[in-house]
């Protein structure tokens, strides 16, 4: 057993230090990678760069997801596999809220018109008040249930915005609605096309990168990308200090005591279902923000309900896994990871691939590609295989997450810690070690002597719990 | 009414009047609501005549055969998830499993030397074949229709055994959310193994003639087809079959016991191991011929039919109970009858919504299902 | 606000006490059992017992395994909610409060299987436990402007977890992820994260199993030393020298009932109690 020495330089400190390099170090690896077998393959420098653009932009959506996740499951215990109806319900409030609201004669729903600001805010209040729904009766329940709970109400959360029910609903004067199956499109002028996009500042900008790397055509759409990308870097930012805050303090050391046993938090004094009920809608509202931004930017300012599959939910936890569960780090990695290799990576490679060497067709059938191993020929086969990597890529992550299970449940950094406290937990130096047995009451003045023999009954009238 | 009846079988209001009102607030609205619904119902087919009994008996029949293959998946559902302490999320794969395993088998028998029998094992992937033109159907190709039955059951139970040896068996300590997780690992990549080896495509399975018989409701007739008929005669002979296997047979009972308390289980000398090889093996079995017959009954197969199934056959396990076998049945039955009579009230696409709500709402009422206290019975 | 030390003087001169005891201070019972009752299908664990717990004593309860006593402590610390009968905190009727609810107001409990938080360190453990902890109130913990005053709070809890660190001897872990705790080093941790609370009534349920003997001396001194400051101790303990010796009073639990109750040196010579004691053993 390990006896800690006060002596080294500030850990916390050195930790903060080192996180931010595994994040920036991993993404500078991963995105090496890429333009290593870009140039390797011959891909047109424009390929490569609007492919780390796109790939930066879907890791930072991905990263939000995550670490709202792991708020729930990494540092709550809360087994949420609904991820999906929250992003849902975020999305469809963003963009209800923000389209223009519907000409007297339009035969589609419009939205309120509102400014793109409260539609985010609305996206964020009303995945809160879904959870706060959800969260109510169930966050009693055992994992298990909770689980399937979640999941239930993210489908039956698809199924409303499926539904032609609501596809046009008049609501005070106002033509609203989900647009049913076809979803909805926002087709309207952003702020970001007012102030960015069509600015004279972002063409000139434009202009200036085509006229120094002298490619033919313009970068201007990603470059656009790539604005948008850094707006959800910085949100990515923003997420992470929230989170980080919120677990480095007496909440988030509440909620991990919940994770380990909530019975011990409960006979120590903590209210374990209004802890458990803010870290729910916490990661909820942050989930419901993910899916507007999702919404806005990745899905260009619409909206279909075919998005919402549970499958996405999954995305997240194996991305979650990945980088390991209860660590906000580890989930920005895992993210970053889960993007780069398993989700994107496969279709990268294939596509660099595929401009390197000539394959013979692909057979139709799995058959038609075994049977080249009855002469000896394994190329149909890889042929075949290869024609298939998009559900080759879902069959990979499938193996890595039972992999991981097996073999590494603590995610591949291992297992971090990230500890729940304002003030770094670190030996206190003491004038008079132990002296808690031989202290009388006279002794007791020195203001911060060993409390353990306070009776506090201030504590128990005055009644100013934290609420 | 059938929901209905069950609702106000979940509470305890009609026995002890208004204490149990202001104790049990959600019981007592889903009582009165459920009552509502009964009473609407009553009216409109008796006295507005707005529902006819033939639509009713109709929809009812619909439900009847959704329920009971979703039953029959949920029976084993329900074995390993009591028996093993984990909601395996891969179960609606291995439901996806048996139905091209079973169904292949059956286009080869059925359309021997019609095609080349590799497309005939592939379920017709990469064209050439199609159900329809082999004709299959009970009465058209009983042996076909037969042997893939018995062959979805078989197959299933191997990859079931399969995966339990090669991925689950390293883990049974490791608790229930792990192995849950880990199932979601084994759900993805056997999706994608089957679309990768059947194609993604959607088709049709079955001859498009199959005898129908009309049976006289009161203000017309209900059909049914010989399909309904396999799929009845079998889920009802298969549900026989494992409640003579836990009752009678020395297998069952410490099957039960298991379910009820492995630690005990273990302590009194019960060989763990081969109780869970013989509930993988049993629950494989059930899943796989549950495939097979939805897809006789659905009349098309594609790849996600099982995943699609799976959350209407955890909703079924769990208003059950967790661990009933019965409950099962019944719980899948029950699902069935609310997909399809929920339409009356609201829009079919709703249908699905209102079967997961109708769980949710079992979870938080009576989570120990309908059938609580009577596990493995 | 925790960082007042009020001493047990000062804290009987507050008058906001209910109070019906003759002494008109506080309670001289702050615990209080009346005809308790829990049944458990067909079982009743617990079948009327009552008994009171005087303030500032060391109370033992025994009784044959089976005597319903984690039982009745689950029943008074609202792990369980008695089919019948009421538990009394300071003369309050309290009787199926949530844990967390009696816990605030002083009345906390160990775990006979100590339960440590064990993928959170000692120190994390620790600084868990004190009461009103303005941090755990979210936005005071993530608002820079509110931040400063958390932290403060926390430099003031972690000096006084260090300290009771010192005390039980735990301060060499303080950086150890409790899990990797020895069992007699888990029971420590968790009697000092109860302490830390700032309890009037402690419930300990076999606070010594697996402690080494030179640390069980002091600690049963440190116990004495605090019941002396107005603590108030109820030991479930299999050990009965340590009963014997350390205890003002003994409750006898069988078969859900309170078959005896007295001093120690009375209690040992209760035929019923050996009768009992002799019953289970065959």
């Amino acid at each position: 057993m390990s006896s800690g020495e006060p002596a080294e330089a500030d850990p916390l400190d050195r930790l903060r230090d080192s996180d931010v390099t595994l994040i920036v170090g991993g993404l500078a690896a991963l995105y090496l990678a890429y333009v290593l077998v870009g140039i390797v393959a011959g891909l047109s420098p424009r390929g490569i760069f609007a492919t780390i653009t796109q790939l930066t932009l879907l890791i930072t959506i991905y990263a939000m997801l995550t670490l709202a996740l792991n708020l729930h499951w990494g540092y709550t215990g809360l087994f949420n596999i609904g991820i999906v109806g929250f992003m849902a319900v975020g999305g469809y409030t963003f963009l209800m809220v923000t389209m223009p609201v519907a000409e007297p004669a339009a035969r589609s729903a419009g939205g309120l018109g509102l400014p793109f600001v409260v539609g985010l805010v609305g996206a964020v209040v009303a995945a809160a008040l879904l959870g706060f729904v959800v969260g109510l009766p169930s966050l009693r329940l055992r994992a298990d249930y909770l689980a399937i709970t979640t999941i239930a109400m993210s489908e039956i959360v698809r199924y409303f915005y499926q539904s032609n029910a609501f596809q046009e609903v008049e609501l005070g004067g106002i033509l609203l609605g989900t647009g049913g199956g076809s979803g909805l499109v926002g087709g309207y002028t952003t702020p970001f096309d007012t102030y960015v996009y069509d600015a004279g500042w972002f063409e000139g900008v434009v202009e200036f990168v085509d006229t120094t790397f002298q490619i033919s055509g313009t970068l201007g759409p990603n470059i656009e990308t790539l604005f948008d990308a850094l707006v959800l870097v910085v949100v990515v930012v923003g997420f992470y200090w929230l989170l980080k805050r919120t677990g480095e303090s007496p909440f988030g050391r509440v909620l991990k005591a919940i994770r380990e046993d909530e019975d011990v938090a409960g006979a120590l004094g903590k209210d374990t279902g209004r802890f458990k009920m803010k870290s729910f809608m916490l990661g909820c509202a942050l989930m419901g923000l993910a899916g507007a931004l999702y919404v806005f930017f990745q899905l260009g300012n619409t909206v279909n309900p075919t998005v919402f599959r549970p499958r996405l939910t999954f995305f997240v936890w194996v991305a979650l896994i990945l980088g390991g569960a209860g660590s906000n780090t580890g989930s920005v990695l895992g993210a970053a990871l889960f993007v780069g290799v398993l989700f994107r990576g496969p279709l990268y490679l294939k596509n660099a691939i595929e401009n390197l060497v000539e394959f013979p067709d692909a057979p139709d059938t799995v058959a038609g590609g075994l049977s080249g191993f009855l002469s000896l020929d394994p190329v149909p086969f890889i042929a075949f295989l290869f024609d298939n990597m998009g559900s080759l890529r879902i069959i990979l992550l499938g193996v890595v997450l039972i992999v991981l299970m097996k073999r590494r449940p603590q995610g591949l950094l291992g297992h971090r810690t990230e500890t729940a406290a304002a003030v770094p937990l670190v030996p206190v130096e003491t004038a008079t070690p132990s002296s808690v047995a031989g202290s009388d009451g006279a002794e007791a003045t020195d203001g911060g002597r060993v409390d353990t023999g306070q009776v506090d009954n201030e504590g128990v009238d005055g009644g100013g719990e934290g609420s | 009414m059938v929901i209905t009846s069950v609702l106000a079988r979940g509470q305890t209001v009609a026995r002890s009047g208004l204490s149990t009102a202001v104790e049990k607030p959600l019981e007592t609205v889903l009582a009165v609501v459920g009552l509502l619904i009964a009473g609407d119902f009553v009216v409109a087919l008796l006295v507005t005549g707005g529902l006819g009994f033939a639509e009713v008996g109709q929809l009812a029949k619909n439900g009847l055969m959704r329920g009971l293959v979703i039953g029959l998946a949920g029976v084993g559902l329900s074995m390993t998830y009591s028996i093993l302490n984990f909601a395996n999320f891969s179960h609606g794969d291995y439901i996806t499993f048996g139905a091209f395993a079973g169904w292949g088998v059956t286009y080869l028998v059925a359309g021997f030397g019609e095609a080349d029998w590799t497309n005939l094992l592939l379920v017709g992937a990469g064209g050439g074949v199609y159900g329809a033109q082999l004709g299959i159907s009970i009465t058209g190709t009983p042996l076909a229709v037969v042997v893939g039955l018995v062959l979805a059951g078989a197959t299933t139970a191997g990859l079931a055994l399969l995966v339990d040896r090669g991925i689950y068996k390293s883990m049974r300590d490791a608790g229930g959310i792990p192995l849950l997780i880990t199932s979601v690992g084994v759900a993805f990549a056997l999706r994608y193994v089957i679309a990768l080896s059947y194609n993604q495509s959607v088709r049709g399975t079955t001859s498009t003639d199959i005898p129908t018989y009309q049976l006289p409701a009161i203000d017309g007739t209900i059909g049914v087809n010989a399909h309904d008929l396999v799929v009845l005669a079998s889920a009802v002979a298969l549900m026989l079959g494992v409640h003579f296997l836990l009752q009678r047979t020395k297998l069952g009972k410490a099957m039960r016991a298991m379910a009820d308390n492995e630690d005990l289980a273990l302590v009194t000398g019960i060989p763990t191991e081969r109780v869970v090889t013989w509930t993988w093996v049993v629950g494989g079995a059930l899943t796989g011929v549950s495939g097979f017959l939805l897809v006789l009954w659905r009349e098309t197969i594609n790849f996600r039919i099982g995943w699609v199934l799976l959350l209407l056959v955890f909703s079924a396990v769990i208003l059950g109970g967790i661990g009933s076998i019965y409950g099962a049945i019944f719980g899948g039955v029950i699902i069935g009858l609310t997909l399809e009579l929920s339409q009356i009230w609201i829009p079919t696409d709703f249908a699905r919504a209102s079967a997961f709500a109708l769980m949710i709402v079992i979870l938080l009422v009576r989570p120990k299902g309908l059938f609580a206290g009577r596990s493995t019975a | 606000m925790t960082t007042a030390d009020p001493t047990v003087e000062d804290s009987e001169d507050e008058p906001t006490l209910k109070l019906e005891v003759e002494t008109a201070e506080l309670s001289a019972v702050p615990l209080r059992v009346e005809d308790l009752e829990k049944r458990f299908g067909g079982i009743t664990a617990v079948d009327g017992a009552s008994f009171e717990v005087e303030r500032g004593t060391i109370t033992g309860l025994i009784g044959p395994n089976g005597a319903g006593k984690s039982t009745t402590f689950n029943c008074i610390t609202g792990f369980h909610r008695p089919d019948a009968g009421s538990v009394y905190f300071d003369d309050e009727d309290v009787t199926g409060r949530a844990p967390h609810e009696l816990a605030r107001a002083g009345l906390v409990r160990t775990f006979q299987i100590a339960r440590e938080l064990g993928e959170m360190t000692v120190m994390e453990n620790m600084m868990l436990a004190p009461k009103n902890q303005s941090g755990e109130t979210l936005w005071r913990s993530v608002l820079p402007g509110t931040r400063d005053g958390v932290r403060d709070q926390e430099t003031v809890n972690l000096e006084r977890t260090w300290r009771t660190l010192e005390f039980f001897e735990l301060d060499h872990l303080w950086n150890e992820q409790a899990g990797n705790l020895s069992g007699g080093q888990r029971k420590l941790l968790e009697m000092a994260r109860v302490l830390m609370t700032d309890p009037k009534v402690v419930l300990l349920d076999e606070p010594l199993a697996g402690v080494n003997p030179s640390l069980e001396a002091r600690l049963l001194e440190h116990l004495h030393e605090l019941a002396d400051r107005g603590y108030t101790f109820l030991l479930v303990e299999h050990d009965m020298d340590v009963i014997m010796e350390h205890c003002e009073h003994v409750i006898v639990m069988h078969q859900g009932k309170v078959l005896a109750e007295g001093e120690p040196a009375a209690i040992r010579d209760n035929e019923e109690v050996i009768d009992a004691y002799l019953g289970e053993d065959v």
